[in-house]
């Protein structure tokens, strides 16, 4: 910059019209400057997270995914926003004395949210335990495949996401694209997710979920009815969990896991009611959470009912 | 704690005679918690066999613990057999009906009071929505089931069934 011009050079008229002004800010200087100029400028008008969407520009996203989905899937496809209910917390309860391990919530979980088939992504996994060792992870078998359950000796664990108040994987996400909803819900913005898959690795129950391939979903399957948070079909590259299938709960539905037990082992309610089924067994049960010393805090509560 | 107990005890005293003076009121008057009657499914009765009454009317009641020979014999009692046979819960004079331990006739659609005899923990449970499974609203209308919609009353235990599919293995990457 300082550098002497050689004899005769033309001195551009850039430099002569700024004047000496220009001599106090150095290239680096302004580099900086447009820069951050450039990143507010962007962050203030560029795409907004969907936690501050303003709603008519979330409405119209909503209906363009439900042109996108419908067409590709040639079926009408609604796509919901329907926010928390006030003075709810949403907790699940699974009775391990119950469950006999048949897996009918697994594929009852992948229809109503539209899993991927193929792949496949399961956000239920059923994990058989001995009876001798107890709660035991390291030597939990979800591979099991007996001709009839229960299995002698052997108790079933079911884990999905634990909902955790004090959640690992929302603290990791560098995009701010999963959070906790006022509901308790730990949710995910597949807008926002960029399959970095920091919150797998932070999570300590193997919750999470990661769409290696383009995820597929069989003509006809497709369940129709989805939240923009939860079972909407996902693209490839997005990490996905439970959400309590939000689509059906923050409309007072039970979830379809729930539904489909045959034993009744799962229960679900909301924790601030005196009156549900969850206060009632909190109360009344012997009650754990797994991995209690990790102080994530679940809202997935196991239960003994005998 | 003790002034609380005084006071529980002024205000029982003065219920009391508010009731004595009221005279009107009665226990009665408050709902019934155990004995109220649930919204549940039809009960699940093998094709063809209810009313019993349609061949029992014209049968003499014979009240002789027996071996069925002739009839019901795909029945097996499982439910603590040693101790209990058909007229235990089936009432004899009306065949279309259960009864309770007391002589209380009831119908078959409020059978669970006649489980929750002997089953009470299970029955508190079930009445929580805790025992069993529930489906509809978590905060509105729920389905009950009722206990012999899942569980056989002459073989309540449940039958070992056969599992969906296991996940498939991750497969690394292609050698």
């Amino acid at each position: 910059m300082d550098r002497p011009l050689p004899e005769g050079t033309p001195v551009p008229a850039r430099d002569a019209a700024v004047g000496p002004a220009s001599s106090r800010l150095s290239r680096r200087e302004f580099a900086s400057c447009a820069a951050a100029a450039a990143g507010l400028l962007m962050t203030a008008c560029g795409p907004k997270r969907l936690l501050e969407f303003p709603k008519e520009r979330l409405n119209s996203r909503l209906r363009d995914l439900e042109r996108e989905y419908s067409r590709k899937f040639a079926t009408a496809v609604t796509v919901a926003d329907t926010p928390p209910m006030p003075n709810v917390l949403f907790a699940y309860a699974l009775d391990i004395s119950r469950c006999i391990g048949c897996r009918r919530c697994v594929y009852a979980c992948v229809d109503e949210n539209n899993q991927s088939r193929d792949p496949q992504v399961h956000w239920i996994r059923v994990l058989q335990m001995d009876k001798d060792r107890g709660v035991d992870f390291t030597h939990a078998d979800p591979y099991y495949q007996p001709k009839e359950v229960p299995e002698e000796n052997h108790f079933y664990v079911p884990t999905a996401c634990q909902q955790c108040r004090n959640a690992p994987c929302t603290k990791v996400c560098p995009t701010g694209a999963t959070w906790t909803d006022p509901d308790g819900i730990v949710v995910i913005d597949y807008d926002w997710c960029i399959g970095c898959r920091y919150c797998m690795a932070a999570c300590p129950y193997g919750a999470r979920h990661f769409n290696w391939g383009e995820p597929t979903i069989p003509a006809g399957k497709l369940n129709p009815k989805t939240h923009i948070l939860g079972n909407r079909p996902r693209p490839k590259g997005v990490v996905e969990k439970c959400t309590f299938c939000i689509q059906r709960t923050r409309n007072g539905r039970y979830p379809a896991c729930l539904e489909a037990c045959p034993v009744g082992a799962r229960k679900f309610g909301n924790l601030l009611d005196p009156e549900s089924e969850i206060r009632y067994i909190i109360e009344h049960k012997r009650v754990l959470v797994l991995k209690e010393d990790l102080n994530t805090m679940p809202k997935f509560f196991y239960f003994y009912a005998t | 704690m003790m002034r609380g107990m005084r006071h529980l005890s002024l205000v029982a005293a003065l219920s009391a005679l508010c009731l004595v003076s009221g005279g009107g009121l009665s226990a009665q008057s408050q709902p019934q918690r155990p004995t109220e009657r649930l919204e549940v499914p039809p009960p699940p009765f093998s094709e063809g066999i209810f009313p019993c009454s349609a061949c029992h009317a014209s049968m003499k009641v014979n009240r002789t613990r027996r071996p069925l020979a002739e009839m019901h014999t795909d029945i097996v009692l499982t439910h603590d057999a040693d101790h209990r046979w058909c007229l235990d819960c089936h009432d004899a004079e009306n065949r279309d009906m259960l009864h309770l331990a007391s002589g209380e006739r009831l119908s078959f659609d409020e059978s669970y009071r006649l489980c929750g005899q002997c089953h009470g923990e299970k029955y508190r449970d079930w009445r929580a929505g805790v025992h069993g499974r529930r489906t509809g609203d978590w905060n509105g209308h729920k389905a009950y089931l009722l206990c012999a919609n899942c569980h056989n009353p002459h073989q309540p235990h449940f039958k070992p069934i056969e599992p969906k599919p296991a996940p498939v293995r991750p497969s690394g990457p292609a050698k």
